[in-house]
């Protein structure tokens, strides 16, 4: 998401780099082309002319004080990026629990935000911290949600309060209160209440939604949005707000390519945290918001940090040792060691949304967002047939090797050419975060920025109906 | 609306349109999330106008944007029709199948549905439930069957049965997974192995935003979409990037939602949704 931001940005910020000082009329330049990327992206009009006013007029005063053109730049790109951290919700907020167990928190948001796969999304991020979560289904409307929430909740062992099947029948209301009692007396120490979705004009199911609340007496509401939602945030987070009330926001479908501009325009406008973002369709798909990491990804800078703890925790005992070994003693990454990692990396998630965590620009991040996790199975083919030496150094690489390796994997040479490439800029690149001084356990990550890694379902799962390794296999049949 | 009728008056030359005028009609179709190229587009025809007739003049502004081609269903004459229903996770695909079968049915003719969703929990269970409310019959496959393999099945067997219609439910899928794009092209695929697909119907949330329009793009280079489904038109939002989709991509808009039961499904009217576009 915020591609064309990043890249916009990324774009006015080198044309502001190149000059030898910049004027006023640059500088209103870039802020028209500020305001414009903003709009593209689906802020509210009202919080992009109060951006690009705060933005005009912070950098006019840090103009006067600074010389040299490309500290200049360097003033104005900051005062974007701490601007861009402030409207995103300043630094990220905890769920509070409750004094006296269990600590209740309710979902709601329109038909289809994602709900239902964020409450079990929930349950399992507080589950996997040791706690003991309930999870009460009071969406009775829309057909099979209850179906859907039961089975989420066996997928991670935590149990469900569905007293009611739901498909229209039922009081949802009566759910959450008698949901709140049963969570008390076993003990549970915190409820995740899912509500049906509902419109912001939608007076009488929001008035349900306060009686929901009523009941519940929740110590959080959360506010589910989509990430692709227009320029009608404004209307349904106020509808919201007005109406139930919530305390903080969670983004969801933030593994789109939609730029989010929502996320600048709720936190603006309603002065709500976004606390949490939703990544995926798996339940692990989740993570803390981060302001400050999403606005170093609105600016091109990457979002390093999340990427280092999740290469942190799929990486363990010795083949992270291994890795941490030979990145401390500055050794390259090969593709040698890119074959040993894959069953690692794919406990990581999948190869497009860890590509989009790393710096770069847009361009080549839309690139890696077209990339097909299905090649790994090619892939591997062509790694495996190259030799021991080969893939230490990649740069012997010469033109018979290659068609040899093309011959071996059953690939075009123009294949294994692709890969060759595309190591060697990733290989490029890791060497740049290791010089940056990147915290130990990164040097996994000399991986992932690599090119294809096995996708996410492991195909002993047989899970996922598009698993695309399995389906690689099929075709190749 | 108010300044609706005061953008008439200034372009029949009764009123002056100030400033703060074009302003305000500025924001008002960016709110409707037309997008910021299609506004200023707007903005400049408006600002051209100077007829007599002024209303009609602005309703040809936003109209000149509207695709040329038909809205009407695509059909295969005397044969079965198969119509796959595609979008991003969410956007109402399975309950827009129930309203199109349920639309089908009451105008005589005969419809199987297919659960092409056999990833998500309960998406089976949810379209069987709507097939048991609308008495139409629903072919599905296992759990985590491929599916592809589901629609193929149900092409044969709809086939068979001499059924006019075979709706296909499938997977939400963000445009931007190449993995899940091909899943579907290959669904698309198999399914013309047996019998010609006549209508991809791309399901798109008026509430989106900008981003309506990267999906459009990706899912007809995929699966060559033939028609939108404007779901969720009964909401606070405008659904304005439908009409930049069709400006841009030729895609005709060809049903709406207007709410949560299969009676809520209308076919697409572009007088009424360009009104609904400037209130
Ligand atoms: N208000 C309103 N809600 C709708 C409309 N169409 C669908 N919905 C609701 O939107 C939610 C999602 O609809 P689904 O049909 O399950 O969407 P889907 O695209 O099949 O979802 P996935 O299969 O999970 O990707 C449900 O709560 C529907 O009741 C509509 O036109 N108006
Ligand atoms: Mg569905």
């Amino acid at each position: 998401m915020f591609d064309s931001l990043t890249s916009r940005f990324g774009a006015t910020f080198s044309s502001l780099r190149s000059r030898g000082k910049i004027s006023h009329s640059d500088l209103d330049a870039s802020c028209s082309q500020i305001r414009q990327a903003l709009l593209e992206s689906d802020v509210a009009l009202e919080v992009v002319e109060s951006f690009v006013a705060e933005i005009a007029q912070k950098s006019m005063s840090a103009l006067a004080t600074i010389q040299s053109g490309t500290n200049q730049a360097n003033a104005i790109f900051e005062i974007v990026n701490s601007s861009l951290i402030e409207i995103l919700g300043g630094s990220a907020r905890r769920v509070r629990f409750a004094k006296n167990p269990p600590t209740v928190i309710m979902l709601a948001g329109l038909q289809g935000a994602g709900k239902t796969t964020l409450a079990g999304k929930l349950a399992k991020f507080y589950a996997d911290q040791g706690n003991t979560p309930l999870l009460v289904a009071c969406d009775l409307q829309r057909p099979n949600a209850v179906t859907q929430l039961q089975l989420l909740g066996a997928s991670i062992n935590v149990p469900v309060f569905c007293p009611e099947a739901g498909d229209g029948v039922g009081d949802p209301v009566k759910v959450a209160q008698e949901g709140i009692t049963f969570a008390k007396a076993k003990q549970y120490n915190m409820v995740i209440v899912d509500t049906a979705g509902r419109l912001g004009v939608d007076s009488e199911l929001m008035s349900q939604a306060c009686e929901i609340r009523d009941a519940l007496q929740p110590d959080e509401i959360l506010f589910v949005v989509d990430s692709m939602i227009g320029q009608d945030a404004v209307r349904t987070s106020q509808a919201f707000l007005d109406g139930v009330g919530f305390d903080g926001v969670v983004l969801t479908k933030l593994d789109g390519d939609a730029r989010g501009g929502a996320a600048l325009s709720i936190a603006t406008l309603t002065k709500r945290p976004i606390m949490f973002a939703s990544t995926g369709e798996k339940l692990s798909d989740f993570d803390i918001f981060y302001p400050d990491r999403m606005a170093s990804r609105i600016l091109g800078m990457g979002d390093v940090a999340t990427l280092a703890e999740q290469a942190k925790a799929a990486f363990d005992g010795d083949t992270s040792k291994k890795l941490e070994a030979k990145f401390a003693s500055g050794e390259d990454f090969t593709l040698g060691d890119f074959l040993d990692q894959l069953s690692a990396m794919s406990k990581m998630g999948s190869m497009s949304k860890l590509l989009g965590m790393l710096p770069g620009n847009a361009a080549m991040k839309k690139q890696i967002e077209n990339f097909d996790d299905g090649e790994i199975v090619r892939t591997k083919a062509i790694v495996e047939s190259m030799t021991p030496h080969e893939r230490a150094d990649p740069k012997v690489l010469n033109g018979s090797r290659r068609s040899r390796i093309a011959l071996g994997s059953g690939r075009k040479v123009s294949e294994v050419n692709t890969l060759v490439d595309r190591f060697s800029a990733a290989q490029k690149m890791m060497r740049q975060v290791r010089s940056g001084g990147m915290p130990a356990g990164m040097g996994a990550m000399a991986m992932p920025a690599m090119a294809p890694i096995r996708p996410q379902s492991a195909p002993k799962k047989k899970s996922k109906s598009g698993n695309p390794a399995k389906r690689a296999i099929e075709e190749s049949q | 609306m108010a300044l609706f009728s005061k953008l008439i008056a200034k372009i029949k030359g009764e009123n002056s349109f100030a400033p703060t005028d074009w302003a305000e009609l500025e924001i008002e179709l960016l709110a409707s999330d037309l997008g910021p190229t299609l506004t200023r587009d707007l903005l400049e025809a408006a600002r051209r106008v100077k007829s007599e007739n002024a209303q009609e003049a602005l309703a040809q502004a936003l109209t000149s944007h509207l695709t040329q081609k038909s809205r009407l269903p695509i059909i295969n004459q005397g044969g079965l029709s198969v119509v796959l229903v595609v979008g991003v996770n969410g956007t109402g695909k399975t309950t827009s199948v129930a309203k199109l079968a349920e639309h089908i049915k009451a105008s005589g003719a005969s419809v199987v549905v297919a659960a092409g969703d056999t990833f998500r929990a309960a998406a089976v269970e949810q379209l069987q439930t709507w097939g048991t409310r609308i008495g139409v019959e629903v072919i599905s496959g296992k759990v985590n069957a491929d599916p592809a393999a589901v629609a193929f099945d149900a092409a044969q067997r709809a086939s068979a049965m001499n059924v006019d219609y075979l709706l296909i439910d499938t997977a939400g899928r963000l445009h931007n997974k190449r993995d899940l794009m091909n899943e579907l092209e290959k669904v698309k695929r198999v399914v013309e192995k047996i019998t010609p697909i006549c209508e991809v119907l791309l399901t798109i949330d008026a509430t989106t935003g900008q981003n309506g329009m990267a999906q459009a793009k990706i899912f007809s280079a995929s699966v060559d979409v033939t028609g939108i489904i404007l779901t969720k038109s009964d909401g606070s939002a405008k659904g304005g990037i439908a009409l930049a989709i069709e400006s841009e991509l030729d895609i005709p808009i060809k049903w709406i939602g207007t709410g949560e039961s299969t009676a809520d499904f209308e076919s697409f009217a572009p007088e009424s949704y360009i009104r609904g576009l400037l209130t």
